[in-house]
């Protein structure tokens, strides 16, 4: 998977989440939750839909690699880069 | 008469990924949960309903009685819709007028941060700034912060001396959660945050639609749910768990959520001896919280009563006191009002009263001596509804009260606890897998995790952790749904 798979799949999962916000105008270096109304349910939401896809596990300490879509990206790509896409 | 235990189990599995001890809300939100992530679950309640406190009542005349619909934040509305479906959560709807009728103010609100600012500065002359620096402070306490401070100390700092603030801010808080002025300030910063968001929320339909409803999407994502089944048995071997006793059979899993009460779940379900002794030693502090008394009232049908409030805290104590609030002489209760709009198409009205209770004012009593003292509950209850709704004699046919001896019954929570534990309770909960490998807990606990919104949330958190462990022990479970 390349970055920009990786940066699709946090957007995906962000649009189940906050259906009601434009994902689509989320800023990679802004924090999400300044973007968009995420609360701590929200990030746990995120951390089980990628156990659920791709059965990876984001320790507690980690959470914090999750507060911009920029940090996702580079905290999940080495992660998931050996992953193929499921079509 | 039921019929024989073992009908109740018929084609259960041998073996379970997880077995969800209850049918709370916490219960049933983890079970949906751990389904929907492909685990197998069996969902077992020794009731014939499901919903556990969140739970209805018929009676003769078309009366349907909500017990625990009074309210809830807007936080639900996420939660139904994230844990649920839509269909569901777009049933909730907003109750616009809650009342404060006491000696010490009269009082109507949206029960919101915009109408408490305003109301704290044009009816108790509170300084802005004071406010607004009292509200950052209560939205920013969360779960890690130091318990040393009370509620008490939160108030006594923002407004010494306030009693009419204090009671204004903390009297619907009590309701909510049994929580006093004596418990951690955060307990309370995170319930009233959650409340002043947006205000009061109740779900259209009423509880048996919800439960109803929930019942359809535990059964669309494969949870095997089984009433009238009591658990009465955790097994462990060598610190793990491996199976439970429900009805006299046994049935192996690889963990157990249990939904039970914590401290029936730990001395009971699973015994003491299970556990580290230091362990048990903190477990023995855990204080249950209080119970509660009501009062259900079926307004007569083609009657009508006047649109009075939604929810209204009336009380006839000075001074807010927990003490007067929990003592069987009755001088605070909450009216809900339910509306032909909670259940729309029915016409119909009914109105409930709660109280705070303590057990052991109710438990010891004879059996004569106990049907009076409901009795007289009841009466004292029409007496006091009169003062707002006139002639309310004349209007119901249907009266009835509850006591903790009731909810004990039905939900087996020892003396009745309306709301699991005090604060420390929480860490028991968070610490029971790190005792016994697959054993989680999830329900009413630490005050911060009660009320249907805290019961629910819980149970997500919990199941989050169970998947976890699941998938540890397969760790080839990949479910790749995209
Ligand atoms: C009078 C009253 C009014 C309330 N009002 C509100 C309100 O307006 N708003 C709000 O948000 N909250 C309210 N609450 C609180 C709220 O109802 C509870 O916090 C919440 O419903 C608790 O959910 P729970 O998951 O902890 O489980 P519970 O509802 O306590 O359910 C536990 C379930 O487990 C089952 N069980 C236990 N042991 C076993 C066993 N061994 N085998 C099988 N089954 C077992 C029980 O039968 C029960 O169904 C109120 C509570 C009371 C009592």
């Amino acid at each position: 998977m390349t970055m920009e798979d990786v940066r699709q799949i946090i957007l995906s999962i962000l649009a189940d989440i906050a259906p009601d916000e434009d994902i689509s105008s989320i800023d990679d270096n802004t924090k999400l939750r300044d973007q968009i109304d995420l609360d701590s349910m929200d990030f746990l939401d995120i951390v089980m839909e990628l156990r659920k896809r791709f059965n990876i596990e984001v320790p507690e300490k980690d959470y914090e690699h999750l507060a911009t879509l920029a940090g996702c990206v580079s905290y999940l790509t080495p992660l998931l880069k050996d992953r193929q896409l499921a079509s | 008469m039921s019929k024989p235990s073992r009908d109740w189990l018929k084609g259960v599995l041998s073996a379970y990924d997880t077995i969800v001890i209850g049918s709370g809300l916490a219960g049933m939100t983890s079970a949906n949960l751990l389904a929907k992530m492909g685990h197998k679950v069996l969902l077992a309640e020794h009731h014939y309903n499901m919903g556990g406190l969140a739970t209805w009542f018929k009676r003769k005349g078309g009366h349907i009685m909500d017990i625990s619909l009074h309210g809830f934040p807007c936080g639900m509305i996420k939660t139904l819709r994230k844990y649920w479906n839509q269909d569901i959560s777009k049933r909730v709807i907003q109750l616009k007028n809650i009342r404060f009728d006491n000696p010490q103010f009269s009082i109507n609100t949206t029960f919101d941060k915009i109408d408490f600012t305003h109301i704290l500065r044009e009816r108790f002359g509170i300084l802005k700034e004071v406010i607004d620096e009292f509200f950052v402070t209560a939205r920013a306490m969360n779960f890690y912060d130091d318990l040393v401070m009370t509620t008490r100390d939160l108030f006594e700092k923002f407004f010494p001396g306030r009693t009419d603030v204090w009671r204004f801010l903390m009297e619907p808080i009590t309701y909510a959660n049994g929580s006093t002025l004596d418990d951690p300030a955060l307990t309370y910063g995170i319930v009233f945050s959650n409340f002043m968001d947006k205000g009061v929320f109740t779900y259209q339909g009423g509880t048996d639609h919800l439960i109803k409803e929930m019942k359809k999407e535990l059964l669309r994502n494969g949870v095997d749910i089984r009433t009238h089944c009591m658990v009465e048995k955790i097994y462990v071997e060598d610190k793990t768990v491996q199976g439970v006793r429900i009805n006299g059979q046994d049935i192996v899993c690889k963990s157990v959520l249990s939904n039970s009460n914590l401290l029936t779940t730990i001395e009971q379900l699973t015994g003491e001896e299970h556990f580290d002794p230091e362990f048990i030693k903190e477990v023995k502090k855990v204080r249950l919280n209080n119970s509660s008394c009501q009062v259900y009232m079926g307004i007569k049908r083609g009657e009508t009563v006047p649109h009075v409030g939604d929810l209204l805290f009336s009380s006839v104590a000075d001074e807010y006191c927990t003490d007067k609030i929990l003592s069987k002489d009755v001088t605070s209760r909450t009216f809900s009002f339910y509306y032909p709009e909670i259940r729309p198409g029915t016409n119909r009205y009914s109105i409930v009263s709660s109280t705070n209770a303590r057990y052991q004012d109710w438990a010891n009593l004879s059996e004569p001596q106990y049907k009076k003292d409901k009795h007289d509950l009841e009466q004292s209850t029409l007496d006091a509804l009169e003062k707002y709704v006139p002639d309310i004699r004349r209007k119901v046919d249907h009266v009835e009260a509850s006591t903790p001896k009731t909810f004990k019954r039905y939900t087996l929570h020892p003396s009745g606890t309306s709301f699991g534990t005090k604060f420390e309770g929480l860490k028991i909960s968070r610490d029971l897998p790190k005792q016994i490998n697959g054993l989680f807990h999830a329900g009413s606990v630490g005050i911060i995790m009660s009320g249907w919104l805290g019961a629910a949330n819980y149970g997500v958190i919990v199941a989050n952790e169970t998947d976890k462990f699941l998938r540890q022990l397969s760790p080839s479970l990949v479910t790749a749904s995209a």
